[in-house]
């Protein structure tokens, strides 16, 4: 009783509160009286007019009710009761009275996006707040009445009935969406939860109204006439690129059997896929367009093709292929020119074929650009798809209402078949299960012992993955060393039994073979390491599995990053700085080749390991072990398969300009073999799978490491090495990066308008000083931004709180007024009724 | 393009591309699947709007529906008579709510109404059990969904009336990254 005595005292002071200012309580009064008018006008019309009228009668004497002193006995006892049970009973309970029980059931905290009527309104106010964004200085008359948030204005005349109400909000918001440009307009209507026929009669009413407008004035002049036929033709053909765009989606139908059968998890590794493909695409067509169609135009005198085809240049790029489009070595040191013109004058060379009196080509140039700009813009595209994709996973990271959002959020409406159904329903029962011991284990703590002895064992796993992948880096290393002087010595006899024909074309074919070693070592470790970190990782016990996944990846991606960097030195260390050791022509063309089988080694054994890891096991399960698990598909590891793919075909553009063919067609192989393996092997995976936060984590990836790695080592062997002397665009140079400097010379002489053009190359890719400042403040902006990110989140945080004080509060002043609602009501009634009331609490 | 002509006309096209987020030959697809599951009842002509519906029993036994343990809740949701049998507009409805373009309050709306089990405007602890039903396949205890419920509510629930209101259901699918992924048919 006491409790409910400080309950009460606590409204009591509430009602002060509000009463203090007579300003605040005018507010208050009046849009209470709005809403009331307003929503139980479009309940109950004919019934409404009538109670309107009481209640307003009653609001009129509240204040003087209000100061009766008299008012706290009688009504004490009462709103305790109320009080207590709205605490008990949300619901409904049957001692409100009718229409307090209307009133509550109205307001406009319960109405949003209710009723059809409650929905117009809402977006009546959006559109009025889009409209007066868009307009610069709105005009009065646009503002009508009603452009308050809240609904109010609308019930004023109260005696028409719902129809028509209804019709007025909907001619409002017509008006108003009339107001928007036709792409706003689109939009709203599309985003309005309301039914496809409600959305068309809108739209046929707004689009009505505005061309209707100039047929019916007077006839349509000519000029006008022919504005509108334009419009219509632009929408029409917009309408029609737009299909054309979405028909240009790639792989829809599988995609969608992929998902339906294994939700967004193996989804996303499939999307990532498609990324990469079109990362590719781009690549491929830049290459091919500025560098390839040119080179392949110009084809110089072939040489004599000796040697002849024997199979084994697919897999080794060498042979025959050295000296094709395919790799660096090829490509020309000339302005190429066309017609008749001088094939070797190199006075104006342009960037750009198309100029009319004499189309040259400048090839040193256009290879230093070509290559310089692509890593540019993809850089570009990784970050901003980067920072989208975190803008959006990342949004508000708060671990309180985990289960909610489980709940509500956790079922993939797009798996369709039965067994991944009840898989997927499984799932979401044991994380349930965990989520709930997780919140009570949360109370309890661990001991001492058993954190210990965990910690432990973490140690020793991580020790033995470190261990092994610094093993596999120094494997690779020595062996690459080993690799390289058994060329060396192979090449010399070459070199030595150059006379005996037959002989030598064995020997040549061996020493291409002995070629594939390399890449065959470095790619089983790549496939066998993983298998050993997973064995680890069975170990190691983890709170929750998504620390397990990150784990897991991050030694994954720890092995890859060791055994490229190693890889990396090879080429550009050992191989770059010494060529002669091979009698190699062209350096660059060996590293490309190199480059080449990697890729194509590396894709062999992703075919095998799926082979072998998916088929097989399949069949070794079901047949031998009897048992009906199937194996699960790894999404990690497969994503982190393909941004190694990724990161070789990076590194390779500089050295082999059509990489990005071979890798585009591996892509594509890949897709099609991964999903048959899937669809046949595979079940969907059991650990709950964060698919957007985990293709952040991808495109981070992808960005970071291997991107980033990529294009250090490319610019760095454009900046420091020497490229080869006798082949490629940039013999006679001391660093490619000569290359533009020598053209800046060349167009100072010759154009001397153009000096600022040298100015701007001098001072902005020459000066490493000035790379030095781009990247700071490049790095400095995204320090910002995550500063700035960081800083929004603590805003929201707080506001969240604020809104949750505020709500608990707003929540109780309702609470409170409605309570003197139903009291002044029951004032009113009958007595018969009052006293069966009376009983009713004597019994309490 | 004749063939197109004599299922709509074009002012029907572009009514329907500008109401929902499919363009006209998704509209048109999608038209064939809606007119496959009732072939004899639905004709190939729509220019002047016949009034049919296919019965719940057909939308149901979509492939994309058939398994969904929300599916007859989808279709009441959806349809115009509250009982599961679609015009075409329903139809449209629901797959362009359901399409990846489909912004996120739009898909919380009606997110919401598919959870609202017994269509009182709100989330109480009856419909989640419902939910919790048919997430699980009942394979939760009493105890277990009795915890979870009081949990989801106490998380979740802003105002503090014991049941969660549409904008209390906004303002934590807003903390759900994964549900505009999740949320979302392919058709």
């Amino acid at each position: 009783m006491a409790a409910r005595n400080i309950n009460f005292d606590m409204d009591l002071h509430h009602m002060e509160v509000t009463m203090e200012s007579p300003v605040d309580e005018d507010v208050v009064h009046s849009s209470f009286s709005r809403l009331i008018e307003e929503q139980s006008g479009s309940l109950d019309q004919g019934h409404g007019a009538l109670e309107l009228e009481d209640l307003s009668d009653e609001r009129r004497d509240h204040v003087t009710y209000l100061a009766a002193p008299s008012w706290a006995e009688h009504g004490q006892q009462r709103g305790q009761d109320l009080e207590v049970a709205m605490v008990n009973d949300p619901l409904i309970d049957e001692r409100w009275s009718s229409a307090t029980l209307r009133v509550l059931s109205s307001m406009p905290s319960r109405t949003i996006g209710r009723s059809r009527g409650a929905i117009i309104s809402q977006y009546y106010n959006r559109t009025m707040q889009l409209c007066r964004r868009r307009q610069t200085r709105p005009t009065i008359r646009d503002f009508s009445r009603s452009a308050r948030p809240s609904i109010r204005g609308y019930g004023v005349e109260s005696d028409c009935g719902d129809g028509s109400e209804e019709e007025r909000k909907k001619d409002q918001l017509v008006n108003n969406l009339q107001k928007l440009s036709i792409s706003d307009r689109v939009r709203m209507l599309r985003a309005m939860p309301l039914s496809v026929a409600e959305k068309s009669d809108l739209r046929k009413r707004a689009y009505n109204y505005k061309e209707g407008r100039p047929i019916s004035s007077s006839q349509m002049s000519c000029c006008s006439r022919l504005k509108y036929y334009i419009i219509i033709a632009l929408r029409q053909s917009w309408y029609s690129w737009l299909s054309f765009l979405h028909s240009l989606q790639l792989w829809q139908v599988p995609l969608k059997r992929v998902s339906g059968r294994f939700g967004t998890g193996v989804l996303s590794y499939f999307l990532f896929l498609k990324i990469l493909l079109f990362f590719n695409i781009f690549l491929f067509l830049i290459n091919g367009f500025f560098l390839v169609l040119p080179q392949a135009i110009h084809r110089p005198p072939p040489a004599n093709l000796s040697q002849k085809f024997t199979g084994l240049e697919l897999l080794t790029g060498g042979g025959s292929f050295t000296n094709t489009v395919m790799f660096y070595g090829h490509y020309s040191h000339r302005t190429l020119t066309s017609g008749c013109r001088h094939s070797d004058n190199a006075s104006v060379p342009t960037d750009q074929p198309g100029c009319p009196p004499r189309l040259s080509f400048n090839m040193p140039l256009a290879y230093f650009f070509t290559i310089g700009v692509s890593f540019f813009i993809t850089c570009i595209i990784l970050v901003y798809s980067m920072s989208k994709s975190f803008g959006k996973s990342f949004r508000i990271n708060k671990s309180q209402g985990y289960l909610a959002v489980k709940v509500f959020s956790s079922w993939d409406f797009k798996v369709i078949k039965r067994t991944s159904v009840k898989l997927q329903s499984e799932n979401i029962c044991t994380q349930l299960k965990e989520l709930l011991g997780e919140v009570s284990r949360r109370e309890e703590g661990q001991s001492v012992l058993h954190r210990l002895g965990r910690a432990l064992v973490h140690g020793l796993a991580w020790i033995l993955c470190l261990i092994s992948t610094g093993g596999a880096a120094l494997a690779v290393y020595y062996f690459s060393e080993y690799m390289h002087k058994d060329l060396e010595t192979r090449v010399l006899e070459t070199r030595d039994l150059e006379t005996r024909d037959l002989e030598t074309g064995q020997r040549l074919l061996e020493q291409q073979a002995s070629l594939l070693a390399l890449p065959v070592v470095v790619s089983s470790l790549n496939l066998l390491m993983p298998g050993l970190f997973n064995a680890v990782g069975w170990m190691e016990v983890y709170d929750s599995p998504s620390i397990r996944t990150y784990v897991a990846i991050f030694r994954n991606l720890l092995l890859k990053v060791s055994m490229l960097g190693v890889l990396c030195y090879h080429w550009l260390g050992r191989v770059a700085a010494d060529p002669g050791k091979l009698l190699l022509q062209c350096w660059e063309s060996f590293v490309g080749q190199e480059l080449y089988r990697f890729l194509l080694i590396d894709f062999i054994f992703t075919v095998l390991g799926t082979f072998f890891g998916e088929f097989l096991w399949r069949m070794c399960s079901q047949r031998v072990l009897k048992r009906k698990r199937m194996p699960e598909f790894d999404i990690a590891r497969n994503v982190l398969e393909l941004i190694y793919g990724q990161t070789l075909a990076w590194l390779g553009v500089l050295f082999s300009p059509l990489l990005p063919a071979v890798q585009i067609v591996k892509l594509l192989l890949l897709f099609y073999i991964k999903k048959a393996s899937l669809m046949q092997n595979c079940q969907a995976p059991r650990r709950p799978w964060r698919a957007s936060q985990m293709s952040t984590v991808f495109i981070t990836l992808l960005c970071f490491p291997s991107f980033l790695g990529a294009a250090v080592s490319v610019t760095y062997t454009m900046w420091t090495i020497r490229p080869s002397q006798d082949c490629g665009p940039f013999r006679g140079l001391s660093t490619m990066f000569q290359a533009g400097k020598q053209w800046m010379l060349e167009l100072k002489t010759a154009n001397p308008n153009l000096t600022w053009l040298t100015w701007i190359h001098t001072t902005m890719v020459e000066n490493p000083l000035f790379l030095f400042i781009s990247a700071g403040i490049f790095l400095m902006v995204i320090y910002f931004h995550t500063q700035v990110v960081d800083g929004q989140r603590k805003v929201i945080s707080l506001l969240q709180e604020q809104i949750e004080n505020l709500v608990s509060i707003v929540g109780e002043d309702k609470k409170f007024l409605i309570t003197r609602l139903q009291t002044i009501h029951e004032q009113r009634r009958p007595p018969s009724r009052k006293t069966h009331r009376a009983s009713e609490e004597s019994c309490f | 393009m004749g063939n197109k002509q004599t299922i709509f006309t074009t002012q029907q096209l572009d009514a329907y591309q500008d109401c929902t987020f499919f363009t006209r030959k998704e509209i048109i697809r999608l038209f064939h699947r809606y007119r496959d599951l009732a072939p004899q009842l639905i004709p190939l002509d729509y220019t002047n709007k016949p009034d049919v519906k296919v019965p719940y029993e057909l939308i149901g036994s979509m492939p994309e529906l058939k398994e969904n343990p929300f599916r007859q809740r989808i279709a009441e949701v959806f349809s115009e008579d509250g009982e599961g049998n679609m015009t075409l507009d329903d139809f449209l409805d629901m797959f362009s709510v359901l399409s990846e373009m489909a912004p996120r309050d739009l898909k919380a709306y009606y997110a919401f109404k598919i959870y609202d089990f017994n269509n009182d405007d709100y989330i109480c602890v009856s419909d989640l059990e419902k939910t919790l039903n048919k997430l699980t396949r009942n394979e939760l205890s009493e105890d277990e969904s009795r915890l979870v419920c009081e949990k989801v509510i106490d998380e979740a629930d802003l105002d503090n009336d014991g049941r969660l209101s549409l904008e209390d259901f906004q303002h934590m699918i807003i903390r759900a990254p994964d549900f505009l992924s999740t949320f979302h048919i392919r058709i």
